[in-house]
This record gives C-alpha cells, sequence and structure tokens, in this order.
C-alpha cells in the first residue's frame, strides 16, 4: 500500500536535531522536552505503522514521487517496521537515562550532543526503511559518522577509541561500496528488489560472489563480528554514559538486521543463497567467535568493558543462527536482535546508574550494592538471566530457537558454542553478583539488622531501568506472538 | 477424563510468589511479616488440598499461561503425580514457616526479611515445578528453584557461604544448562512436543543410542536429584540455616530433582519405550551405586547435618532407583518413598536445628547423652531415623516393602541385595546417634541446663514425626495418588 506515515517516523528525529541545535544553544531546558517529544512521537507512530503493516501489509513511500528503480523507495513490511518500534522504543528509553548524564559530563555542549544524537537515530530508522542499496550506504555513513562524533565526546582516550573505530569503519564503509558497485554493474539497478530479480541469471558468476563477499564483510566489521571486532571494545567503554546507552543496544543488531534482510531480499528458489557451502564456514566461524569472545569477556574487571564483549559473542548468536539456513535458526536471528537490544538496553542502563552512584565500573565498586541500590541490583540481576538465557526472560526464548536450528541442520559446533557461552555467561553475571550481594566480608555483620542507606540511581535513570526489566519477561511471554504473527511471516518458504 | 480448565493451579503457584511483596514491604514488622508467611502457606495449603477430591477421581486441571513455543506452551497442568509432589511441599512449607521464626529469631539471624521472602518464592517455583505441563514449563520453575534458593543457601554471607553458593550454581545451573536443555531441545526436536503423556512421546521415533544419549543427560542434567557424581553440592548447601536445610535440601529442592526424573521416564522417555532400548540398567546402576556410596560416606561424617545430606543423596536414589525399575511395584515405591522420605527427612533436619538453637552443638561426638536433656526432640529423631531406614510401623516401610517387590518381581536379586545392604547402613548410621544420646554418659565437661529448643521449633518437628507415624497408618490416599499416577 502507498503510505507515507512511515517516513515521519524518520523525519521527525531528523528534524527535530537541528531544532535542538537552534534552541538548545540558548536554552539549555528546552532541550529534554524536544528530544523526548521527538522521540515518544516516533515511537507512537511506529507503534501505528505497526499495526497498519499487520493488517494492510508493506507500506511503500517513493521519494520525489520518482518511481523504483530509479528513485529511492522507502518500504516497510511487518518486520521492518517492528524494527522501527525498537528503535525508536529504546531509543526513547534511553534518552531518559542519557539526559542526566549528559548534563552531568558535558554541561556546555549539550546541544552537540543531542543533535548528533537524534541524527544518529534518525540514520537507524533510515537503514532499516530504505529498499535502495546505495541509499543503505548513505545511511550507514551517516550513522557512522555521528556515532564517531558521539564517542569522541567522551573522556580520557575517547578520541583515539573513535578514531581507530573512523579507519575501521572506513575500511567496512568501502567495502560495503565496492560491492554495490560490483551489484549495479552487474544488474544497472540499485534497488534491492529489483537487484534480486537479476540475481538467478547471474548464478556462478565470480563478480557476483566477489560483491556479495565485499558487502558481506564490509558489514561484518560494522556489526563487530569475531575476529573483526578489534574496535568496538574500547570505542562503547570510552563513549560517553549517555551515547553509550543508545549506541551498544541498537548499532551491532541494526547492522545485523541488514545482513539478514539483504540474505532474505536475495535469497529465492532460483538463487539459494543460504544454502550454499559458504554458510556451513560462516556457521564455524560465529562458533568461534562466540567462544573467543565469552572467554575475552570472562578476563575483564571492568561493567562495561565486560558487557561489550558480551555483545560481540551475541553477534556471533545472530550470524550463525542466521546462516544456519534454516527456519528455526533464521527464527533465533530474528528474535534475538529484538531480544539482545532489550537486554543489551537493561545492562547498559544499570551499569550507567551504578557509575552514577560509584563513580565507577570497576568490579571493585560494585560491593555491598543490593543494600545500597536494591532495585537497579533487581533489574540488573533480570537482565543477567536474560543473558545467561533463564525462561521466562526473553533471552531464553531466542536461544531455543537458535539452538534447535543449530540442532536440525546438525551443526553441533554452534550448539556447543552456545551452550558454552550460556555457561560463561552464568559465571560471568554471577561473579557480580556475588560481588554485589556479599560485599566486603570482613565487615559484613551477622546478627541483627543495620541500617544501611539507600542511594538508588535518580528517577531518570531507574525508571526506564524498571521498565526494561519488565519488559524483558513480557517480551519473553510474548514470544508465540511474536512469532507467529512477524517474524515467521517474513520467512521466505523456500527454507 | 477431559481435563477442567481452571485458574486454582495458577492461584497455588502465585500466592507465595506475589506473597514475597507484602513479606518485602513489612521489613521493619517482624511480627506482621511472620504473620503474612503464616497466612500465605495456609492459603497456599488450602488451595492445594482443594484440588485433591477432583484428582482422587482421576481428573486434572490445566490452566495455559502463554503461547511461547509452537506446540509448547508455558501450562501448568494438575495430575496425581504433581499432587503427591505439591501436597508435600505445601503441607511442609507451613511446618517449616513455623519452625522458621523458632529458629531465625533464638539465634537472632540477619536479613530475616529476605530469608522470608526467597523462601516464599521458592515454594512458588516447587509448586510450579510439581504443576507443570510440559517440560518447557518444568524446567522454567526448576531455574526459578535454583536461583531463588541461592540467597538462602549463602544466607550467612561470609566466606564458607560464599563457597558454598559457588557450588550450588555451578552443579545446579551448570548441570540444567548444559546438560538438561540440549537434551530437552532434542527430545523436541524428534518428537516435536514436549507435553507430559504417559507412555512418553518419544516411543518408535529414536534409535536406542539417542535414547541412551538423553537418558543419561537428563540423569545428570537434573543434578538436585543428587546422583553421583553431581552431588557435591547438597553436603555443600549444609551451610545455610537449618529450616532452608530442612525444607529445601530435605524436601522442596532435592525432589523436584527426582520428580524431574520421574516426569522424564513417565512421561518423556516412557517406561515401555526403555524396556524395549533395554536402557533402565543405566538408571538402576547409577542409583545403585549412589545409593551405597553415599550411606558409606554417610557413615564416616560426624557432622550431623552433613551425615543427614548423605543420607538424603543415598534416599533420593532410592526413589530414582525405584523409576528405573520400569515395573509398576517399583515405580510405586519410587513415587511413594518421595513421600515418606519428605516426612522423615524433614524431621530429623528440624532435630538438628533444635539441638543447635538449644545447645550450640552440631557434631555426632558431642551429642553424648543429650537425649536426657532434649528427650522430645530426640524421639522425633528416633522416629525419623526409623521410618527413613524403612520399618514398621512408620511410612517409610511402605516405600520400602515396596520397593523390595519390585526388584523380586522384575527377577533382579542384586537389586535386592543393594536395597537390603542400604537399610543395614541406614540404621548402621542412624541409630548409633540416638544410642549416645539416650544411653552414652555426657562428658565430664557437659554445660548443665540445656534445654529443649523453643516451642515454636518443637512443635512442627514433633508434628512432622507424627506424621511419618500416621502415613503408616493412613497411606491410602497417598496409594491410590500413586496408583492414579501410574496409571490413569
Amino acid at each position: 500500500m502507498k503510505s507515507n506515515l512511515h517516513m515521519y517516523v524518520m523525519a521527525v528525529p531528523l528534524l527535530t536535531a537541528f531544532l535542538v541545535n537552534i534552541c538548545g544553544r540558548t536554552n539549555r531546558k528546552a532541550i529534554a522536552p524536544l528530544v523526548l517529544g521527538a522521540l515518544g512521537f516516533s515511537s507512537l507512530l511506529a507503534i501505528f505503522v505497526l499495526r497498519q503493516t499487520l493488517t494492510f501489509g508493506d507500506l511503500s513511500y517513493t521519494v520525489g514521487g520518482w518511481t523504483p528503480p530509479w528513485g529511492i523507495e522507502l518500504l516497510v513490511d511487518p518486520l521492518s517496521a517492528l524494527m522501527l518500534l525498537l528503535i525508536s522504543g529504546i531509543s526513547f528509553l534511553a534518552t531518559f537515562a542519557a539526559l542526566p548524564c549528559v548534563k552531568r559530563d558535558l554541561e556546555d555542549r549539550q546541544h552537540i550532543f543531542f543533535t548528533l544524537y537524534l541524527i544518529l537515530i534518525a540514520g537507524l530508522m533510515g537503514l532499516v526503511l530504505t529498499a535502495d542499496a546505495f541509499n543503505l550506504y548513505v545511511m550507514l555513513e551517516i550513522t557512522s559518522i555521528t556515532t564517531y562524533g558521539l564517542i569522541a565526546l567522551g573522556r580520557g582516550r575517547a578520541p583515539l577509541s573513535s578514531f581507530n573505530y573512523i579507519i575501521m569503519g572506513s575500511v567496512a564503509a568501502c567495502f560495503y561500496l565496492l560491492g554495490v558497485g560490483y551489484l549495479y554493474l552487474l544488474t544497472g539497478t540499485l534497488n534491492m528488489a529489483h537487484i534480486a530479480t537479476y540475481l538467478p541469471a547471474l548464478q556462478g558468476s565470480g563478480a557476483l560472489a566477489t560483491a556479495l563477499a565485499f558487502i558481506l564483510v564490509g558489514l561484518w566489521i560494522k556489526m563487530a563480528f569475531f575476529p573483526l571486532h578489534g574496535w568496538l571494545p574500547r570505542a562503547y567503554s570510552d563513549a560517553p554514559d549517555g551515547a553509550g546507552l543508545l549506541i551498544a543496544p541498537l548499532m551491532t543488531k541494526v547492522t545485523v538486521y541488514l545482513m539478514v534482510r539483504l540474505m532474505l531480499t536475495f535469497q529465492s528458489p532460483a538463487f539459494p543463497l543460504l544454502s550454499m557451502d559458504v554458510g556451513t564456514l560462516i556457521v564455524w566461524a560465529a562458533a568461534i567467535g562466540i567462544i573467543c569472545a565469552s572467554s575475552l569477556a570472562l578476563g575483564q574487571r571492568n561493567l562495561k568493558l565486560m558487557l561489550t564483549y558480551i555483545i560481540i559473542a551475541e553477534v556471533g548468536y545472530m550470524v550463525g543462527g542466521a546462516w544456519l539456513a534454516n527456519e528455526q535458526g533464521m527464527t533465533g536471528a530474528l528474535l534475538h536482535i529484538v531480544n539482545d537490544a532489550l537486554m543489551t538496553l537493561c545492562l547498559f542502563l544499570a551499569a550507567v546508574a551504578i557509575a552514577y552512584r560509584t563513580g565507577s565500573f570497576h568490579f571493585d565498586s560494585l560491593k555491598g550494592l543490593y543494600r545500597k541500590m536494591p532495585l537497579t541490583m533487581a533489574a540488573f540481576t533480570v537482565g543477567a538471566f536474560a543473558m545467561i538465557g533463564i525462561p521466562p526472560t526473553c533471552g531464553f526464548f531466542s536461544k531455543w530457537y537458535l539452538l534447535l536450528g543449530g540442532i536440525e541442520a546438525g551443526q553441533w559446533q554452534f550448539v556447543v558454542a552456545l551452550i558454552f557461552s550460556s555457561l560463561v555467561n552464568a559465571v560471568l553475571f554471577f561473579r557480580i553478583i556475588e560481588i554485589a550481594y556479599f560485599g566486603s566480608l570482613q565487615e559484613s555483620e551477622h546478627h541483627g539488622d543495620a541500617i544501611t542507606e539507600r542511594q538508588e540511581a535518580p528517577w531518570w535513570i531507574l525508571s526506564p531501568l524498571a521498565l526494561t526489566a519488565v519488559l524483558l519477561i513480557v517480551v519473553g511471554l510474548s514470544t508465540g506472538p511474536l512469532v507467529n504473527n512477524i517474524i515467521r511471516v517474513m520467512i521466505p518458504v523456500s527454507f | 477424563m477431559t481435563p477442567i480448565v481452571s485458574f486454582w493451579p495458577m492461584a497455588a503457584v502465585l500466592v507465595s510468589l506475589l506473597g514475597a511483596l507484602p513479606i518485602i514491604l513489612s521489613d521493619r514488622q517482624p511480627n506482621l511479616r511472620e504473620s503474612w508467611t503464616i497466612l500465605i502457606a495456609l492459603v497456599k495449603l488450602t488451595i492445594v488440598a482443594s484440588l485433591l477430591p477432583w484428582i482422587l477421581e482421576g481428573g486434572s486441571y490445566v490452566f495455559t499461561i502463554a503461547e511461547v513455543i509452537p506446540g509448547v506452551p508455558i501450562e501448568l497442568r494438575v495430575d496425581a503425580l504433581g499432587m503427591i509432589f505439591a501436597l508435600v511441599a505445601s503441607c511442609l512449607w507451613l511446618f517449616t514457616s513455623i519452625y522458621s521464626i523458632g529458629y531465625m529469631r533464638s539465634l537472632d539471624e540477619h536479613a530475616q526479611t529476605r530469608y522470608y521472602a526467597s523462601f516464599a518464592v521458592a515454594i512458588s517455583a516447587t509448586l510450579g515445578v510439581a504443576f507443570a505441563g510440559n517440560l518447557l514449563t518444568m524446567y522454567l520453575f526448576y531455574e526459578m528453584l535454583s536461583l531463588s534458593t541461592y540467597p538462602l543457601v549463602t544466607h550467612e554471607q561470609n566466606a564458607e557461604a560464599r563457597a558454598s553458593g559457588r557450588k550450588y550454581l555451578t552443579y545446579i545451573l551448570g548441570t540444567s544448562i548444559g546438560l538438561a536443555l540440549p537434551a530437552m531441545l532434542i527430545t523436541y526436536s524428534i518428537a516435536g512436543t514436549l507435553d507430559f503423556t504417559t507412555g512418553g512421546i518419544l516411543a518408535g521415533k529414536a534409535s536406542p543410542e539417542i535414547l541412551a544419549l538423553l537418558v543419561v543427560l537428563f540423569l545428570f542434567g537434573f543434578a538436585k536429584a543428587g546422583l553421583m557424581p553431581f552431588h557435591g553440592w547438597l553436603p555443600a548447601a549444609m551451610v545455610a540455616p537449618t529450616p532452608v536445610s530442612s525444607f529445601l535440601h530435605g524436601v522442596a529442592v532435592v525432589k523436584a530433582g527426582v520428580f524431574a526424573i520421574f516426569r522424564i521416564i513417565f512421561d518423556i522417555l516412557g517406561p515401555e519405550t526403555l524396556q524395549q532400548a533395554d536402557l533402565g540398567w543405566i538408571v538402576t546402576t547409577l542409583a545403585s551405586v549412589t545409593l551405597l556410596v553415599a550411606s558409606l560416606i554417610a557413615l564416616t561424617q560426624d557432622s550431623l547435618k552433613r551425615r543427614l545430606a548423605y543420607s538424603t543423596i543415598g534416599q533420593l536414589s532410592y526413589m530414582v532407583l525405584g523409576a528405573g525399575m520400569l515395573s509398576a511395584v517399583g515405580q510405586l515405591g519410587g513415587i511413594m518413598h518421595l513421600a515418606m522420605h519428605a516426612f522423615g527427612k524433614i524431621t530429623l533436619f528440624f532435630c538438628a536445628g533444635a539441638i543447635y538453637v538449644a545447645s550450640k552443638k552440631k557434631y555426632i561426638s558431642q551429642m553424648d547423652g543429650l537425649g536426657r536433656q532434649m528427650p522430645i526432640t530426640f524421639t522425633a529423631f528416633f522416629l525419623g531415623a526409623l521410618s527413613i531406614i524403612g520399618l514398621p510401623p512408620l511410612g517409610g516401610f511402605i516405600s520400602k516393602w515396596n520397593l523390595v517387590i519390585g526388584a523380586v518381581d522384575g527377577g533382579q536379586l542384586i537389586l535386592l541385595l543393594v536395597l537390603l545392604t542400604s537399610s543395614l547402613l541406614n540404621a548402621a548410621y542412624f541409630l548409633p546417634i540416638i544410642y549416645r544420646a539416650f544411653f552414652a554418659d555426657p562428658p565430664a565437661d557437659a554445660v548443665v541446663g540445656i534445654k529443649e529448643a523453643p516451642v515454636l521449633c518443637l512443635v512442627p518437628l514433633c508434628l512432622t514425626a507424627f506424621g511419618s507415624l500416621l502415613l503408616f497408618f493412613f497411606h491410602d490416599p497417598l496409594l491410590r495418588l500413586a496408583q492414579l499416577a501410574l496409571a490413569p
């Protein structure tokens, strides 16, 4: 159906970005209502778009009235509507916590921060909306460049980490663009659906294989697929707290979504992209990546750094699941995009809340936190359980589909890697829970109850955190409708 | 009979989960907080008991919580087997709640609010395991039970508690994620369902090799049943306050493990399928070895709670052994032992706690002559011990008798020998304690003036000991439930 509804979801944060820059210069107080208003509006509209796509099917909007294959098409189907909702919802929640952090860290540069922040969100939305391979590149660069800027606003060695990311990100962008260039040479079009129609005729072409390889490797660098992950840990942990809250849950997940989107668009019975031998190889790489990233996470003594390594391991979950090339694996990968974004948001929010009070992300500063910040730690515990994969939190159910996909495909290395990673996550999080629960053993009084002062994080951080923790369970319990109505519908029958 | 759709099973599970909230909110008013605990326990027992009549008539209840995976909803289903476990657990929780008040207050323990709240969540999880309608739901509540008991095991918050907590989670969570979860997924990918169905869901679908793999994965995966070599967490968990050891490590947690294995053998793998593949020997061998070795280790323990812990490991294997015999009588014995052992063992643990509260004594070698100062406690201990050994006129006799008959019927004479040897060993590690307490002379430097524990500790242990006695004479309802569980 023709509709321009979904365009506004993206346009509102984009336009507000400039408004924030202008108004925020003179009036700092105007920033919070503007940003929250824009993102709240986007979230509500995204819910509406999702409902529309579920009743009427795909919505399409051609920018400037130029029809594809020449013009740019913004296309939204139930799955991208879900992603749209995920992006707007998560950025809305993250913003609540980002506001006090930015106010504290970047007193006189708040308007700059939130300008970049909103452009980044608009870029992420553009990524899931666009149906054009070159437009995708543009959006990818918009998100990357704003991310470089946001990370560089951090303290200490943040500019260096950002620079490192710029190098890797630019290499990735070149790879992707080269791949798209090859595809354009081969097919003469940039609209992804159009490209897909030409692919069966090009089967076996070396140039096509090169093009796809370039595109994939480019995306893998952007999503930090092991071993192309080197830039991520420092970039994410040196970013200002307010930026990390947005970047960590969304960037890698949206890039994984792009890969899956391309796979699903290009896949057809006549062009069985997924059943190629290379899939097994990628699943092996994912399994090794999961095991290595999990092991690296074990070595960290800093909460934020540990979480970044977990993010890398989770990327392996999704890439591996998608390339299992069966329905269960693909379902697991798509479901995990949603779940992992929420889990990461929950844990980052908790980490930021803790650091807001204790001033540090180091494990030593976590002592006795169950008494000092009981609500924050309760939410953290739910997030931790989701990462470990304990039902009924959502993390269990995506892991269920991924494991099932691995078993049905006979890719036991992937199954072993997933189980290994779950166990490592259990160790990682219970180590933290233990520190926070036991405190320092010498001081612990045994008899009678001591009055301990509560030092909860401010309401601005605590409420989105609590809401996310509840969402982890709610989304877990609604796995059935989510999979049946949205995800399964999008997976082609050719599986 | 078609199952009745009813919210009550869910209510039975939820009442203590939601009840944790008022407990936490009455943090500063201990009397109010404990009243909540008792009230919740009473409500819970009433709800469970109100479900009993229909179950005894051969009916069942269902309630679907959420549709999560095609063919596998999160669903509660009350049947006879689950009813036995739920009744035992909710009945003994009431006694434990009363006992906890006496114990925790006498010792002026810290963090009592956390203690009662975690306890309430744990009992919810236990009922969830009992009422689970399929393997996924059971796994969910099984994990919830593991996690909610962590704060209880580590209650002391000292270095020893931390080490035990680590061991607890490593064994319990490690096996359930590492072994039970993949086994469950393999089962689902073969059968396409995980519903508990009498006779199993894998008949004719899996090769003997796959079945053997599943048997091993499941047996060790549910490590709460304490099968060796995954038993080490139980003695370590004895660092917990005694009411926790009594209820969780005598009844709820360990029996959740055994119950899970029952469900696997009866309703997932299926006794006949296992018989055809000739796999019963894996179960009986593992159980026999555990049973004998645990009893032998129990002989060497001087700490009373640790001796009870090893005794528990041995007795759990009786139940697993009964299920593994794959014959109706043997299985009947196994199921009944779940209830009989619960009453006997909780009495023994209650007594151990009462002795500690009254005299601060933990070691058997310190207990010479103590029975003369604490006659009621040690008489109850004596009854509990007789039940575990399996002598009439106590409940344990009934279940062990059925196990012996099962072994004879099946012509498994080695198992008969194992059972009899083990009973002798049980007597050998329990009776000397009672002899010492009543007949040995107290040491010269004995503390005079040790009296019985506070009445709130004493009443529950008398009641459970009396319960063991009653179960010998009035075991018909239990027998009926066990028969229904095997042949609905």
